[in-house]
Order: structure tokens, then sequence, then C-alpha cells
């Protein structure tokens, strides 16, 4: 890419900006014909942009307990009767008010699930160009330990290793760092993913004419895989972290259902739902349905999106 | 009557809502027993026109206009049973690539066999020994052991073989072969190609030999379309088009065989490479790399005419042929 | 095929000394077996006698040596809540699992085929639009939302079906009481199952129908269609062979998924199963039931993964030549 535009500078002066290219070229055709795709974009949009003000929009802070009265507690939303002004979302058991609550879970579920994905695709893809670049004894020993990996559920492991750690800290300490071990849990749990992927392209990339004539010019492995072996391999870990996301979003929300995850003091949608459940059956629905609702929308909308993707970008995603 | 007649067959891809066309009206013939090559570069349109025979063109390719007559009767307009009878019965395919032609979970005789249930009322015990009997004619040793192996048990060159018998099973009239040596290793392709010549002969099958191997037409076939960017440009007699090629195109593909070049010398390539469909040129598609080409060819799709021995479609041979009638006419 | 087989039960034996390996390292680190077996109310020289007669100053290996013998005879140790040893424990609460996670196989195997295939044939048709549809919503809600939104609707709202427990079973051998014999026990199996399969039964679909479309595609299907053969035929023996070999070995990685599935849909329905065990287990520090659990769905989950292997061998020609490197 570098070499041909310095020979060509008349190509880099006609060429658009990188943006507009790409809203022309094939993807930004594609989008345009797609109302599911446009639909999905903005509600993913929205609601991160909702999550990320949420210290803003949030008319109560659910983390203060001075801001909490427990006598508001199990208030429906404003459309069913008995509903108190201020509360359009009604409030849940200890009193939140559910609109904020829901924000700033939002916003720790998104940033949880972002996180790990970001563990995950630095795991991976580092190990998948190592395993891939050195090749040999190397390699197979790391391929092997991805589908032993692999074939452990990243649920399973995740609900033994915290259920582990919380037996053993107890809860008190367990709940103060409970986002890290979940970032770190999901996020270790499926580097595979990435790491086959991204070994397939290097195989493939390393056969061709131009890695050589790289090699030849006496660049070293690393900046032969960062510049020119990694931007090829960028739209299938694109397309696998899409589906990640989404993963990790629904992993997390399990695990803190469970009480393995994030603290009721410090809700994500998961332990949300989780704490609205025991009320569920007394007929105060809204404490779980409500941010239950949101959770599948942010997912449903992130699989819609990671659907498109894939049928836009096609790479050659790895199959075992 | 001849055995196949294609009239005006146009077949066009579609993308992005928008289609281009990959088979531009063509027309040719078949005779009973007759052996065709068709041969061009690759993206000529040779392995479409193969598949619009038995209308098994994938998508996002379409057959948009014209007919294909098999035996007088246009299989475009049949309904899928009628098309179904046909195909591998009286009209039979060889693919290029049997790495990936037979099923891999599906024994050999398996595949066989079913060939011979869609088209035959017979038992699987008959049907199975007319297949050891194909088997045994394309010279496949032990037949018997073969059918109850897998296709990953056997070598590419016996893969073409066991694909050949398969299209030999119920006597087609016509076999359509798709570059059928092209996926082998050079040490067999002539071995291949001579067995399927051998099998036309020895059967009076008719074949439609699609190939870029012009060596191999002049061995197997006795006629010969010519085509270049979805249409047919020349045609004629095998021998006529090797021996007194009329086409600039043509004369190209056959001063670039290495047999017509001294050693030691520089192959005799075609400048430039053929255009991509979606940007077809004005006039005579071959002009931009045409070394006779002038304004005329710029402008206007040449006719075909009969020169020689051959029907060409060429502006300059038509000049050609113009002066020589006006010199008669003198 | 014995090669192969051979090997395969090496892997699983090796898998299963790793399992053991974590299980006996947690049994070491996780609680005090003394303070459980006789309070805090005991001098130190007692303590330190009693360790010695457990074996607790024993060497690494000694110890582990000792855990492994006493885990091949059955016997994982005694439950601290329950006062009984942890296999049997778990074996009382095993068939409650296994009959859920049966009728969530059932659902998912017996629908995710005939959609899977329909919506690769028809990929236009409305029925195959909806299909999807509803398949990327399902993989889109957790199994324990599901679960809770289906006791909403159907047990609060429209009280159809009970929302938790077992019901009436009928008691068939041993620890077996099965819930497929009564009428009671078929309404409070249901909503589990459906439950349990929420995600896998989508995911299959999308999987198969991606699968079959792409063999849909491939060359032999489009020479058996130039040999003439009858599209029923390339749909279910060309083309749905070749497409459920991989879809089998995506089975097998998911029988993990499923055992974590079990835990969240046990939990929202208060199924007596080993999954909420687990969690009780892990809530009241019940170091023997957590490791003897441990144990018991790491074998399950290592013989189910071998079999899986096994049969993926047999349906596939090319495996004995691909994995012997022959």
């Amino acid at each position: 890419m570098t070499d041909q535009s310095a020979e060509n500078p008349v190509l880099i002066a006609r060429r658009p900006s990188r943006l507009k290219e790409i809203w022309q070229g094939n993807i930004g055709y594609s989008f345009r014909r797609n109302p599911v795709a446009i639909v999905s974009l903005a509600v993913f949009v929205i609601i991160t942009a909702l999550a990320l003000l949420a210290p803003v929009l949030a008319p109560f802070d659910p983390y203060d307990p001075a801001s909490i009265d427990i006598m508001n507690s199990e208030y429906p939303p404003a459309w069913v009767d008995g509903s108190l002004p201020g509360f359009w979302l009604g409030t849940d058991d200890q009193g939140r008010d559910l609109w904020s609550t829901i924000l700033y879970g939002t916003r720790l579920s998104l940033m949880i699930g972002l996180c790990a994905v970001v563990v995950q695709a630095f795991l991976g893809i580092s190990i998948g160009l190592i395993s891939g670049y050195v090749g040999g004894r190397t390699d197979s020993i790391l391929m092997r330990l991805a589908d032993i990996q692999l074939s452990f559920s990243t649920l399973m492991v995740a609900i033994i290793f915290l259920a582990l750690t919380q037996a053993l800290f107890g809860s008190e300490v367990f709940a103060q760092y409970a986002v890290f071990f979940l970032i770190a849990v999901i996020g270790v749990a499926e580097w595979p993913q990435y790491a086959r992927t991204v070994r397939a392209t290097v195989l493939a990339e390393k056969k061709k004419e131009y890695v050589d004539s790289v090699r030849v010019l006496g660049f070293g492995p690393g900046r032969i895989m960062v510049r020119h072996i990694l931007p090829n391999s960028l739209s299938p870990i694109f397309v696998i972290s899409t589906v990640q996301v989404a993963n990790a979003i629904i992993s997390e929300a399990s695990l803190s259902f469970l009480g393995l995850g994030m603290p009721p003091s410090q809700p994500s949608l998961g332990s949300l739902i989780s704490a609205g459940f025991d009320y569920i059956l007394s007929g105060s629905w809204w404490i779980t349905v409500i941010p239950g609702v949101v959770l599948v929308v942010l997912v449903l909308v992130i699989n819609l999106l990671g659907d498109w993707v894939r049928d836009v970008l096609n790479p050659k995603l790895y199959k075992g | 009557m001849s055995l196949l007649s294609v009239r005006d067959l146009t077949v066009k891809f579609s993308n992005r809502g928008q289609s281009v066309t990959a088979l531009n009206g063509i027309s040719f013939d078949i005779a009973r027993g007759e052996r065709v090559g068709v041969v061009g570069e690759s993206g000529a349109g040779k392995s479409i026109t193969g598949f619009a025979m038995m209308n098994l063109l994938s998508r996002p390719g379409y057959i948009d206009g014209g007919q294909v007559l098999f035996e007088g009767k246009d299989v475009l307009k049949m309904s899928a049973r009628e098309q179904r009878s046909l195909r591998g019965n009286r009209m039979a395919m060889i693919f290029q690539d049997p790495m990936v032609t037979l099923n891999p979970v599906l024994t050999i005789g398996q595949q066989m066999v079913e060939t011979l249930r869609a088209h035959r009322k017979l038992s699987h015990e008959e049907a199975r020994q007319i297949a050891t009997v194909k088997l045994k004619e394309v010279y496949i040793p032990s037949p018997e052991a073969r059918l109850d192996q897998y296709p990953h048990e056997l070598s590419g060159g016996m893969r073409q073989r066991i694909v050949i018998a398969m299209a030999l099973l119920l006597d087609p009239q016509l076999i359509i072969a798709d570059e059928p040596t092209t996926a082998l290793d050079v040490t067999i392709q002539a071995d291949i190609m001579e067995l399927l010549l051998e099998m036309c002969r020895s059967n009076m099958v008719g074949l439609m030999l699609i190939t870029h191997d012009l060596g191999v037409v002049s061995q197997v076939t006795e006629r010969t379309l010519v085509m270049y960017a979805g249409r047919i440009i020349e045609a004629g007699k095998t021998r006529s088009i090797i021996n007194d090629p009329q086409h600039p195109y043509t004369q190209g593909l056959i001063n670039a065989l290495p047999q017509q070049t001294p050693p030691g010398s520089r192959l005799k390539q075609i400048p430039g490479s053929m255009p991509s469909l979606n940007a077809m040129p004005s006039g005579c598609p071959f002009h931009p790399r045409c070394p006779l080409a002038n304004d005329l060819c710029r402008t206007t799709m040449p006719k075909v005419v009969q020169y020689a021995d051959v029907e060409v479609a060429c502006h300059e041979v038509q000049r050609l042929q113009s002066d020589l009638t006006s010199e008669a006419a003198q | 095929m014995f090669a192969y087989l051979v090997k395969r039960v090496f892997q699983a034996i090796a898998v299963m000394l790793v399992i053991s390996l974590i299980g006996f390292a947690i049994q070491g680190n996780l609680g005090d077996p003394l303070r459980e077996l006789v309070g805090q109310s005991v001098s130190e020289e007692v303590r330190q006698e009693l360790r010695d007669d457990l074996g607790l100053n024993d060497p690494f290996l000694v110890q582990y040596w000792r855990f492994l013998g006493n885990a091949l005879q059955g016997d994982l140790g005694t439950s601290y809540f329950f006062k009984e040893p942890a296999v049997d424990v778990i074996l009382k609460k095993l068939p409650a699992t296994l009959e859920l996670v049966f009728g969530a196989t059932l659902i998912i195997v017996g629908l995710s085929v005939p959609l899977g295939v329909y919506t690769a044939i028809k990929p236009n048709s409305w029925i195959s639009r909806a299909i999807m549809a509803i398949s990327i919503i399902g993989i889109s809600i957790p199994v324990f939302l599901t679960a809770i939104l289906m006791i909403y609707l159907f047990s609060v709202e429209l009280g159809w079906a009970p929302s938790f427990g077992r019901g009436e079973t009928v008691h068939v051998i041993g620890y077996w009481d099965t819930n497929f014999l009564t009428v009671d026990g078929w309404a409070h199996i249901i909503m589990p199952s459906i439950a349990l399969s929420s995600i896998m039964l989508p995911m299959f679909i999308r999987l198969i129908r991606a699968e079959m479309m792409e063999v849909l595609q491939s060359e032999y299907v489009r020479f058996a269609k130039a040999k003439g053969i009858a599209p029923w035929r390339i749909y279910f023996v060309h083309a749905l062979k070749n497409t459920l070999l991989p879809v089998i070995t995506v089975g097998g990685v998911q029988i993990g998924t499923m055992v974590a599935y079990t835990i969240l849909t046990e939990t929202v329905f208060s199924w007596p199963g080993m999954g909420s065990m687990f969690l009780e287990a892990v809530n009241r520090v019940d170091t023997p039931l957590i490791v003897a659990y441990l144990i018991v769905v790491g074998f399950i989950f290592v013989v189910t993964n071998t079999i899986v292997d096994l049969i993926y061998g047999l349906v596939n020609p090319t495996v004995k030549l691909a994995r012997l490197g022959a």
C-alpha cells in the first residue's frame, strides 16, 4: 500500500478521504441498502451515548446511599397505576430510581464487555501472530492449547473460577474487585477465537510475495507482522469482535445473575435483573423486565450489526 | 438436424442491482458424434457456455435470452423434471477439478449407482454391475474394489477417470468437458485426454471440449469455436483454424504457441489483457489489443462473415473479403 | 480405527488427571477440614495430632496419590453440610439434571436440523426469514433471562405452567426419579427444557443453515445436479452429511456450555439438580462437594466429548487419514 502510493503521488491526491471511500464503496452501499443495519447502528449509538452520559442524564446517583430512600422501593413505572412522580421507570427493591440505575448499569455492562474483548483480542492476536509466524513446535503447542481452552466452555470456566475466588476471598473483598475479575476471566477464556483466525491469515499471507520482499529488505519480524500482516487480518478480527462483545455482555450478565459478578450495590444489567427476580412472583415485574429488555436490545443490535458486517466483509473465518 | 443448436444465447451477471453481460448472443451447432473445441483465455465465457447448456449457471449468473435446442427441444423451456431427466442421461458433464467434483462422504459406488437409478429402473445390484463395466472401460484396475472406496483414497488421475466413467454411464449423446485436464499432473494430462477421445469415438458421443489449450484442441476436435469477451469471434474446422486463422486474436493465440516459436527466442504473447465484463470497450472488444485496429473497429461491432474456410467477426477480414469480391467483379 | 480409539482414550485420561489435580489443589486451599471436623475449641497439639492422623502433613505427591486412589474408588470426601459422602449427594441430584439436559437436547436436535436445512434450501421464503429473525433474537437473550421471562409470562401472568421444582416424579431405579411418566412431571420440565435450549437451538439453526448453504455451493453438489439427481437426494444425501460433520464438532465443544446453562436454568426454576446444588455448595464453602462436582462434571464432559469425537470418526470417511497422519 505504502510502496504503491510513494511511486504514484497522483493517486494519493485524487483519492477521496478514507471515510468517504468506505461510504461510497461496497460497505457503504450495502449499509445504505440495509434498513436493519441502519436501525441497529442507530440504536447502538443511542444506547452507548445514554450510557456514557449516565452521570449527566441520571436524576439520581445509584452509588450514593444518601440519595436512596428505602421507603420509595418497588414503585411501578409512570404508565402503571400507583406510580410515583419523578421515577418514570419506577424504583427497584432498594428504592433506587430504575432509570438512573439502568443508565449506570448499561454503562458498566458495556464497559466490562468491551474491556473483556480488548483483552481477548490482545492475547489472541499476539498468540496468533507468534504461532503463525514462528511455526513449528511453538505453533503446534499453542494451537493444541487453544483446542483445549476452547473445549472448556468459557461460561463454565468463568463460573468455577469466580465461585472459587469468591469462596476464597469472601464476598466483601470479591465485590470490591468484581469488575476486574469479570474482565480478566471473560478476557482470558476466549483468546483462541482470535488466535486461530489470525494464525490462519498469517499462514496465508506468509506465502505471498510481498512478505518475502519486505523480509529481503531487511525488516524484522515484529515490523513485518504489525505493518504488513496485521492489516490483512483486520476484517476477520472485526467480524469476530462484534460477536464477542455481544457474548461478553451476555456472559457478564449471566455471572452477575448467579451472584458471581457485580454486587447489588454497583449493579450491572445482570445484577439488576437478578435483584428483581425475587420480586417478579409478587408482581413487581418492572425491576426485572425493563433492564432485561435493555440488555436484550443491546445484545440484539450488536448481533445484527455483527451479521451484517460478516455478510459484507465475508472474511474466511477459522472453523474448527 | 444437429444434436445441439444454440441460438443467440445471452448470459448476464447481476451485481449491486446492475447487470453485466457475460455471454453476448452466441450461436453454434454440434452435430451427432461431433467433437467441438471451445477455446479462449480465462474469462472469455467458455465455462459459462458449458454450464448454460445444462441450465446450471450458479448465481449471480442467469440466462437473459436465446435458445439451447437439444435434439430440437429448448432445454431452457423444459420443466425442472424434464431438464433433470436430460442431465447425466442424454447430456453429461465432466468438471475441471476431480478433487472437488466427487462427494467426499459417499463411496464411488454410491455416486455411480445413484446416477444410474436416477434415470433407469434398475436394482442396486444391476446398477453396480453396469458401474463395474464402465469403470473397466476407462481402464480402472480392480473396479469392484473401487466401488467401495471413498474419493479421498484415490489419486487425481484415477478420480478423473471415474468422473469420465460416470459421464458415460447412461450412454449420453453429448459430453460437455470443462477443462478436464487442467487440474491434473502434466504427466497424466495426455492419458486422460486420449481416454476421453477414445471413449467419444468408440461410443459415437458428441463432445464439447472447453479448454485454453490449442494443442489439445487440434488433437481431439473436428471443429473449433474461438471465444473472446463473451462472443464467438471465429469458428470453423479445427484444421483450418490452426493452419490458417483469420481473426487477429486467433492468429495471436497460435503465434503464442511454443511450437510456433524457434527455440531460444521469446514467446510471442498478445499484448494487454482481456477487458473485464463491466468495462467493455466500444466496437470490437479486441480492438485495444489488436495490431490492425482502425477507427471502424473502435466504434462498430463487426458482423460474422464467411471467409476462407471459417466464420469470423472482424472488420479487417471483411475488408479483405470485399477487396477480393471487387477484384473478382473487375 | 483402533489406534484412533486408543489415542482418544489416552487424551481423555490426561484431561481427567489435570481436572483431578485442580480438584485436589482446591481441596487443599479452600476452607479448613479440621474446623469442619472438630470446631474451633481444640488445642493446638490436638490439632497437630489430627493433622498427622488425617495425613495433612504428608508430602504433596503422597496426598495427591491418596486423593486419586480414593477418587477412583468413588470416595471424594464427605460433604460438610449434608454430612454424607459427596459423591452420593451428587448422584442423587444427577438424574434431575440429566433429564433436563435430555429434554433440551431433544428440542435442539429435533428442531435445529429440519429448520436449519429448510432455511438453507429456501433462504428467501418468508418462513425462513421469520425463523432467522426469531433465531437472532433467541441468541441475544441470556438463558437466565429467557427463563425469567417465561416464568413471568406463563406462570405469573397466564398461570399455565408451574415455575419451580420437579413436581410429581416416578421412581425408576436407584436414585433415578423421572419426570417423564406423569402429566405433572411434564408440566414441570417443559419450561426449564425450553429455557435450557433457548440459546443453543437458534445457534445450531444458524450454524446448520450456514454450513448447508456453503455445501450447496460446492462443486460436488453442482456435479450431482449435472448428473440429474433429484433435489431431495441432493439435499438429504449429498449435502446434509457434509453439513453435519462440522456441526458434530461444534456440538462437542458446546457440551461444557450446556453444563454452565444447567446451573443458570436450575437456579431460576429451583430445579433440584446438581447445578443449583453447586451454587449452594459454593455459598456454604462446602469444599468436598465443590471438588466432587468439578470431578463428576469433568468426567461427564470428557466422556461425552470422547464419544462425540468417536462418532465423528465413524461418520467421516476421511478422518482416519487426516487424524493419524497416514
